[in-house]
């Protein structure tokens, strides 16, 4: 009996379910519409040529497609863009290297009040960085390094740490306390079991540090204007004073955009997984 | 207490990094706040202690109050929007829906590119221009027939920055949802079923169960967007510029540096903003370091 009955109550509540799933499915496809309105106005506008980049024409699609947006807006943008991967990749990489150091301290070699001594680490990734500012400016200059990009790199490097020592630290906690015993039992001091037993366990959270890190020193604006001079400028600070004067043709503008955005959006699309984890990260437990 | 030899390594294999955190954030922050306290009102002048004068005197420049409105008109438009849709779309994309993983895609890719792209295209997109001129939003509008929209945005009086908070929900919306995501998730399935042979109906399982548990999550996305919000910098400087109408916190703080060269005001605004965040902050971190005490 109970059969019929949840035979002839299951069949209608289907209907309605198939209905339903149409509806959520067709308010997340305009959702997704509205969404990539701006990347169809980057990506249409820049291939208009100057004549087509138009208020007349705003939302069409060009008649004629053409790179020669592309083409000013890479040469424009070549001297900075080298700027930015001269700049990214050592902080990346310095920067996930003493996260991985801290997190493994922290997760499996704990002092008195690591703890605490996280939890203040951890002040620093959320603090407005304009606190720290001027007086990080005067220090550079002091330390004479301004009008050289290293004032941009060793920001990266110190205001990373936070990050990635949560990433590490979150990720070490997750490996089982026996194999640190065992390497302890076997002798190894704190460094050889580091090397030994969790350097060749921590690929999967440098995946997700140095992507975290490259995407967020690349957008970066704030301590790149007021740490580096012209010769200096990472794409982002070019890109605005570039687009920054209203006469340029939107062709141009949007070109130049897309290019500047074009390594981060490589990467999120080819790498997305590790570039979510860290955005997790970034919410603590979340 | 476990004997030093055992942790004493650690410490020290840590020091660097605190000697880093130490000098660049809170020795930083020290000197950021004993300028705020002088009246090094110019790149020369000695500056002598003046206690809180800085923090009352900021409040009679002509652009101080103006510049927090702008803050608190953007913060609430952008929490609150960004909230409800990254909650309205984790709640659609829950319980799997076709092509599910794409749209995740689509909802966080504006994440990965910086604000001062995202503002590029939404200057043009947020255009004031009248329709017959403009590009953008307002030429959209025209075109399908709903010309009455097209508006001033930004540079609407008073109101304007809740216009400068599309680019920002634009932008952080899908990461809310990944949130909410992440949270109906960890509501276990267990805890449904058991709710749902006791008679509920799914959208009473909905209400008295699922939501009740997504209240951290909630907390957690507020303090991060909110923190966000009250910094937010580079995508005001793409949209906008350096002109009033926009004016906020950190662009203010910029202009004393740049512009002004008033060290010390400009040391004053960055230190209501380290304030407006840590009132934010902190509490999360010492429940954040509670709970895992506890956990542990």
């Amino acid at each position: 009996m109970t059969a019929a009955v949840a035979r002839t109550a299951v069949r209608p509540r289907a209907r309605a379910g198939a209905a339903g799933r149409w509806l959520k499915f067709g308010v997340l496809l305009v959702f997704a519409l509205i969404v990539l309105i701006p990347m169809y106005v980057l990506l249409v506008t820049s291939f208009k040529p100057l004549a087509e980049a138009t208020a007349a024409r705003a939302w069409q699609l060009p008649t004629v497609w053409t790179v020669e947006g592309w083409v000013f807006a890479w040469q424009e943008l070549a001297p900075s863009l080298a700027n930015s991967l001269r700049m990214v990749i050592p902080a990346s990489i310095i920067s996930s290297v003493l996260g991985s150091l801290n997190g493994y301290v922290m997760a499996k070699w704990r002092f008195p009040h690591s703890d605490v001594v996280f939890t203040l680490f951890l002040f620093g990734m959320f603090i407005p960085y304009q606190a720290v500012m001027i007086p990080l400016v005067q220090m550079m200059q002091a330390a004479d390094l301004m009008g050289t990009i290293t004032p941009l790199v060793i920001a990266h490097v110190v205001f990373g740490i936070p990050i990635c020592t949560l990433i590490f630290r979150n990720y070490y906690a997750t490996l089982p306390d026996q194999l640190i015993e065992a390497s302890r039992v076997d002798g190894a001091g704190m460094l050889r079991t580091y090397w030994s037993i969790i350097l060749p366990n921590s690929a999967p959270a440098f995946a997700v540090t140095l992507i975290w890190q490259f995407t967020s020193a690349w957008n970066d604006f704030l301590f790149a204007v007021f740490l580096t001079g012209p010769s200096d400028w990472p794409v982002t600070v070019a890109l605005n004073n570039l687009t920054g004067s209203m006469v340029m043709p939107y062709n141009q503008q949007m070109a130049a955009a897309l290019l500047a955005s074009l390594p981060t959006l490589l990467v999120y699309v080819f790498l997305g997984r590790f570039f979510m984890r860290g955005l997790m990260a970034g919410a603590l437990k979340g | 207490m476990r004997a030093k030899r055992d942790w004493l390594p650690g410490l020290l294999l840590v020091s660097p990094s605190i000697i880093l955190i130490g000098v660049f954030v809170y020795g930083l922050i020290g000197w950021n706040f004993q300028l705020a306290t002088s009246d090094k009102h110019t790149n020369i002048a000695d500056g002598e202690f003046v206690g809180l004068d800085n923090f009352i005197a900021i409040w009679s420049e002509a652009r101080w109050p103006g510049a927090v409105w702008n803050a608190l008109v953007f913060t609430v438009v952008f929490v609150l929007t960004a909230l409800l849709l990254g909650w309205l779309l984790a709640l659609l994309l829950d319980k799997g829906v076709r092509g599910e993983a794409g749209f995740r895609t689509v909802f966080l890719f504006p994440m990965a590119v910086s604000f001062i792209a995202t503002g590029i295209v939404w200057r043009w997109l947020m255009n004031p221009a009248p329709p017959d001129r403009a590009v953008g939003l307002n030429a959209l509008f025209q075109d399908i027939g709903l010309g009455f929209l097209a508006n001033e945005w930004w540079l609407t009086d008073r109101w304007g920055m809740a216009a400068m908070a599309l680019p920002a929900i634009w932008q952080l919306s899908g990461y809310v949802m990944a949130l909410f995501l992440a949270g109906f998730r960890g509501v276990s399935e267990d805890l449904r079923e058991a709710a749902r042979v006791d008679g509920c109906s799914e959208r009473q399982v909905y209400w008295h169960v699922v939501l009740p548990q997504l209240r951290p999550v909630t907390l957690v996305a507020v303090i991060i967007i909110g923190h966000m919000s009250l910094k937010v910098f580079d995508l005001i400087v793409a949209v906008a510029g350096r002109q009033l109408a926009a004016d906020v916190p950190a662009i203010y703080m910029w202009d004393q540096v740049y512009e002004v060269r008033d060290p010390a005001m400009g040391a004053t605004a960055a230190s209501y903003l380290l304030l407006a965040v840590a009132v934010v902050i902190v509490p999360y971190l010492v429940w954040t370091l509670r709970s895992e005490r506890k956990a542990s």
